[in-house]
This record gives structure tokens, C-alpha cells and sequence, in this order.
């Protein structure tokens, strides 16, 4: 038999085909097992917090956005343009645009609201991204980033409508004041926001900045679960959240 | 054929030495981008598309305006484009290459590009685009030789050919639908959320293209002995001024059901365009520009005098084009983030980096597409089938 050209390259196709296709299957099979969470990790079915702005002095107000950025090796950038934050502070205007009208308070319109990412029940940034970076996880519901895999096209940030999302327009590293080895840093080019302390709840920890809030303005738990401290905070005190018209059911509750 | 590319008047090679020079500077600017990181263009935390995907947009439209050539003369039999089918698929293969390699600048993490096929994603409309954009980059290519191939030897088309032009036909309008996806499905964006927005990027393509195309065509006219018939050159005009006339249509209806409803999440943007909001206008003159292009430019080809004098018309085509370029090109991408989504405006100026970069990347698709031409223009000299 001859091995004409066209011959060779279909064989050449077919087995790349069936090269590429086997690997991914292999490794899907080795991962199980070895992912299980440890004895101690705090389980949920959807994590979620929330954010009692009236015990909310706000002269304290460094304490839970410190906790978490330090941590995080969150970088200070002071241009605005290129900040880096996972959570952060907002006026109740700008916190809800779509809510805030001339009448009200100044006392209100003013106040600080505590704002991170809502890991959404459908979020949008998780729809868009290309690469599946940016991912739910089934077993609790935290939206994530593989800091590893994202390609930095900032299709998430133009999807997430809550502003959430910070992008590394620079090398972070010299940016952090001290850096924390227990949590790893970022590199230039890649989309970050908050992870609800997943490093944390795997330890039996909860998150930082709900650890470091005094005043109790935070409280963090189970969505799933009725009995949670989150859900019982819900079914007293009447609530709100960031654009629910929207349909992507942010996980973040403020009770103002 | 490829070997013509290399045989050239004094001109062909000043042209091509004035590219070179432009792609190397792009090239040194974009060396700088990745290593310095994207703080070197104007994007934000807040406006975090720019330039890149503006011009990525626009360029994708240009290419799938294809169908507007190869639909006339495949479907309705319309000879007279025989002659610019090449031209036509040759301007799609540089145009998305440029658009290919704009979403390549646009990304932090360059070297993990292939991390989207790697990681194929359904559910992502960008991924759509990586199979489109280079799919219909490469039909275009196959097209375009293999026909130039045949009318050099002066033969028929391959079946096989005629088969991919029929291919490349639904081909270009789901291409260029995608990308509008990009944008018409994102919550929170009120300025995108439109479900005109498809239609609109497709008759804005089918006038850009046209326009496109008839300037090249005068060009190629002056420099050479190719000359495109008067009969093409009209129908060209026609399709360009029913598409503009039809985009003038979708904006109106668009600007009636933001200002009319007035739900401040879809208006604020395009009263941020029309009239600024607190002092905040650099986009107003771009905007209101935008506008009156496009009805100057179907002022000159309505006129029936007019569009039959070429200066006037290429006047027109060049009028049309910027018009279409502020709408796609420039507009549309950053203002959906204008306000942001906490009601702020944080304004948007490209970087010289970005303009630089952009530059390049507009130099080495320019050269291609002369290339190409140049090929195209050879063979139709040797043969005589001018």
C-alpha cells in the first residue's frame, strides 16, 4: 500500500482525535477522592451573609476590609482607575442606584454600605466566561476564580452588575504591604474578587471580615438551611438586595 | 500566485516599507503593554473594554459584509460582482485577522490564550467567536485563492468551491450575530441590553463593507489597469444606502423606546451621548458626529446625480465609513460602562499605547490585504480580463 498525502493526514487527524480526547477523561477519574473536604470544613448548601447596617457605626469601619486584604494579599493601589478590592465601601446611592430618589435622608443617602461579591445563584459572570476561570462550586454555591486558567478578557467584569470584579492592570506584588504566605498572590493580567474565605471554611473558619466585625454587622451561614444564623436574621428583619430584578439572586442580604 | 506579491513598481514597495515601519512601531508598543501590564491603556476598573474590543467589533462587521458580494452574484445570478468576489473575500481575510488580533492585545494573559480552546465553553458567546472568526477567516482564504487559482488557468470553479461560498453565506450573518451576543446578554448594561443590537450590527456591516469596498475599488482604479464596472459600483450603492437607510430605522426605533419609557438604567447612557451628564461630554460631539454622518452620507446617495459622479460618492463612502466607525469602532463598547454600575461616569480616553498598538495592528492587516490585492490585480493584468 502506498501512503499518499491525503492518506497520511487523515490518519494524522484521527489520531490526534483520539489523543486529545483521552487525557481529560483520565484525570476526571483521578481527581474524586482526593477532593473530599476535611474533618473540620464548614459545609453549606449556598453560603451567604448578612449585612445589618443598622448596628453599623461605620467609624470602625477599616477593621472588616483590612482583615479580608490582608489576608487576601490584596493589593493598595491608589490610582482608582486600577484598584484592586474584594470588599469595599459605597454610598447607599451608589449601592443601589436603581433605589436611591431626592427625598431621601442625608443620613441615608450618605451611610456606608459593605459591599463584596454576591455569589448569585445564577451569576453572570460564570455564564460569560470562556474559559470556565470563573466557576460555582456545586458543593456550597461560592462563586470562584482559577487564578491559574483566567486569560484576563475581563468578560466578567462587563457582565457582573455589581461592580465586584477587580482586574490586575498591574504586577500587584509590590502593592501589598505585608505579604500573607498562607494565601497566594496574584499576577498582572487576571480578574479577582471576594471568595467568601474558601481557604477559611475549609479549615472551620468563618470569613475574615465577619471574624473581625465587633459590632456584629455581619453574620454569615447557610442560605439552605432554615435554622442558619442568615436565614433566622431574614425571616425578622426585613431585607433587601443588590438589583434583584436583575434574576441572578445575589446571596448577600442588607438589613437596613 | 504568491510570487507576484513580490514584483512591484517603486510605489508597491514605499507602501509596503511605510506598513512595515508602522507594524514594527505597534509592535514595540505592545512588547511594552506586556510587560508593563494593561495600566498602560486608558481602561479601568470601571471601563474595562476599550479600544481593543471596539475595533475587534467593528472589523468583524467589515468581514461578514461578504454575504453582501457573494449573495448577489451566487443567489440572483448578478455577474457584474464576478469581478469583485476576491476583492471582497480577501478584505474579509485581513479584516479578521486584525479583529483576531485586537481580542489578543485586549487580554492580560496573552500566553494562556489557547486556555479557550482547551477549555471549550458553549455557554461563553466569546467562544463562538474563536470558532467563527478564524473559520470564516480561513473560508475566505480557501475561497479567494482557489478562485484567483482558476481564473489564472481559466478554468471553472471547483464544485467543492462553490459549495464553501454556500457555506459562507449563513456563515457570515451568525458570525457577526455572535458578536453582538457578546454584548446584547449582559444584565446590568442597560446600553447593550437591546435585542436590536444583532440586527443593527448587521446592516451597520453591510453599509461599512460596501462603502469599504467602493473606496478600495477607485483607489485600485488610479493605480492600476483593474478597473471594477460602473454596474457593480451602483449595486454596491445601493445595498450601502438601504442599509443605512434601514440602520437609521433601527436607531430611531431605539432612541424612541429608551427616551420614550425613559427607565433611567437603559436612557442614562444615551443621554450621557447626547447631551453629557454633569459636565461629563467627551463622547457628545463623537455621538451627535456619528448621527449626522450617516444622514449627510444618505443625503449624497439618494441624490441620483451625485452617486453617479465618483468623487462625490467616494466622498460619500468616506463620510458613511466614519460614521460607521464611531458607532461600532468607538461608541459602543466603552459607553455601556458610562455610567458605571454605581451610577458614577468615569470617562474613557484610549492610551497613545492603546492608539499605537492599534496602529500596528492596522498596518499588518492593511498589508495583507494589499498583498492579496496585489495577487488578485496580477493575475486579472496577465490574463486581460480587465
Amino acid at each position: 500500500m502506498t501512503l499518499t498525502r491525503r492518506k497520511f493526514l487523515k490518519a494524522a487527524s484521527v489520531a490526534a482525535l483520539v489523543v486529545s480526547a483521552r487525557p481529560s477523561a483520565g484525570r476526571a477519574f483521578e481527581l474524586k477522592g482526593r477532593m473530599s473536604p476535611g474533618p473540620k470544613a464548614l459545609q453549606a448548601g449556598q453560603w451567604g451573609m448578612g449585612v445589618d447596617m443598622n448596628k453599623c457605626r461605620g467609624n470602625c469601619r477599616d477593621d472588616c476590609l483590612a482583615a479580608c486584604h490582608e489576608i487576601h494579599n490584596v493589593p493598595y493601589i491608589p490610582k482608582p482607575e486600577h484598584e484592586v478590592k474584594w470588599l469595599f465601601l459605597e454610598p447607599y446611592e451608589n449601592a443601589f442606584p436603581e433605589r436611591s430618589h431626592r427625598f431621601l435622608s442625608k443620613r441615608v443617602r450618605e451611610k456606608n454600605f459593605f459591599l463584596l461579591c454576591n455569589h448569585c445563584e445564577d451569576p453572570p459572570c460564570v455564564r460569560v466566561c470562556p474559559t470556565q476561570a470563573t466557576f460555582k462550586r456545586q458543593k456550597d454555591g461560592i462563586v470562584m476564580i482559577d487564578y491559574h486558567r483566567c486569560i484576563g478578557c475581563r468578560f466578567c467584569m462587563a457582565a457582573c452588575p455589581y461592580g465586584s470584579r477587580s482586574f490586575n492592570f498591574r504586577d500587584p506584588r509590590p502593592f501589598i504591604k505585608k505579604i500573607n504566605p498562607e494565601y497566594p498572590t496574584r499576577h498582572r493580567g487576571v480578574v479577582e474578587k471576594c471568595n467568601f474565605c474558601q481557604e477559611l471554611l475549609e479549615v472551620g473558619r468563618i470569613p475574615a471580615c465577619v471574624e473581625a466585625c465587633k459590632e456584629g454587622v455581619l453574620t454569615f451561614g447557610d442560605l439552605e438551611d432554615p435554622t442558619s444564623v442568615v436565614r433566622e436574621l431574614l425571616s425578622e428583619k426585613p431585607h433587601i438586595r443588590r438589583k434583584p430584578d436583575l434574576g441572578t439572586g445575589p446571596s448577600v442580604f442588607y438589613i437596613t | 500566485m504568491l510570487e507576484k506579491t513580490l514584483h512591484g513598481g517603486k510605489g508597491y514597495w514605499i507602501w509596503v516599507f511605510a506598513l512595515a515601519v508602522c507594524i514594527g512601531i505597534g509592535f514595540i508598543a505592545y512588547l511594552y503593554q506586556l510587560r508593563e501590564g494593561m495600566w498602560v491603556t486608558g481602561m479601568s476598573r470601571d471601563v474595562s473594554w476599550g479600544f481593543y474590543i471596539s475595533q475587534f467589533t467593528f472589523l468583524v462587521g467589515v468581514a461578514a459584509s461578504v454575504l453582501m458580494v457573494v449573495l448577489p452574484l451566487y443567489l440572483h445570478d448578478f455577474k457584474a460582482f464576478a469581478r469583485i468576489t476576491a476583492l471582497s473575500q480577501f478584505l474579509a481575510v485581513g479584516t479578521l485577522l486584525m479583529s483576531l488580533l485586537f481580542v489578543f492585545s485586549d487580554v492580560g494573559m496573552p500566553m494562556r490564550i489557547l486556555n479557550v480552546p482547551l477549555n471549550p465553553t458553549p455557554g461563553s458567546m466569546l467562544f463562538y467567536d474563536t470558532v467563527f472568526l478564524p473559520g470564516f477567516m480561513l473560508l475566505n482564504l480557501i475561497i479567494g485563492w482557489t478562485a484567483m487559482g482558476a481564473e489564472k488557468r481559466e478554468v471553472p470553479l471547483q464544485w467543492w468551491v462553490k459549495a464553501l461560498i454556500y457555506l459562507s453565506m449563513p456563515w457570515a450573518v451568525v458570525m457577526h450575530t455572535v458578536t453582538a451576543f457578546i454584548y446584547a446578554g449582559t444584565p446590568g448594561r442597560g446600553f447593550w441590553m437591546t435585542a436590536i443590537m444583532a440586527p443593527r450590527f448587521l446592516v451597520t456591516a453591510f453599509a461599512a463593507g460596501p462603502a469599504l469596498l467602493i473606496i478600495l475599488a477607485t483607489i485600485i482604479k488610479t493605480l492600476t489597469r483593474f478597473e471594477v464596472t460602473e454596474k457593480a459600483i451602483q449595486k454596491l450603492v445601493t445595498i450601502m444606502l438601504y442599509a443605512l437607510i434601514i440602520d437609521v430605522f433601527f436607531l430611531g426605533v431605539e432612541y424612541f423606546t429608551v427616551f420614550y419609557a425613559h427607565i433611567p438604567e437603559y436612557a442614562l447612557t444615551f443621554q450621557y451621548l447626547f447631551l453629557g451628564i454633569n459636565g461629563n461630554c467627551a463622547l457628545v460631539p463623537w455621538y451627535w458626529g456619528m448621527n449626522i454622518a450617516i444622514l449627510v452620507a444618505i443625503g449624497l446617495l439618494v441624490i441620483p446625480g451625485a452617486r453617479t459622479s465618483r468623487p462625490v460618492l467616494v466622498a460619500a463612502c468616506v463620510i458613511a465609513l466614519i460614521g460607521l466607525w464611531i458607532d461600532k469602532g468607538f461608541v459602543l463598547v466603552p459607553a455601556a460602562f458610562i455610567p458605571n454600575v454605581f451610577g458614577r461616569i468615569m470617562e474613557y480616553p484610549p492610551s497613545w499605547v492603546e492608539l499605537t498598538i492599534s496602529l500596528g495592528i492596522y498596518a499588518l492587516g492593511t498589508l495583507i490585504i494589499t498583498a492579496l490585492y496585489k495577487v488578485v490585480i496580477s493575475v486579472r493584468e496577465e490574463t486581460e480580463i480587465l
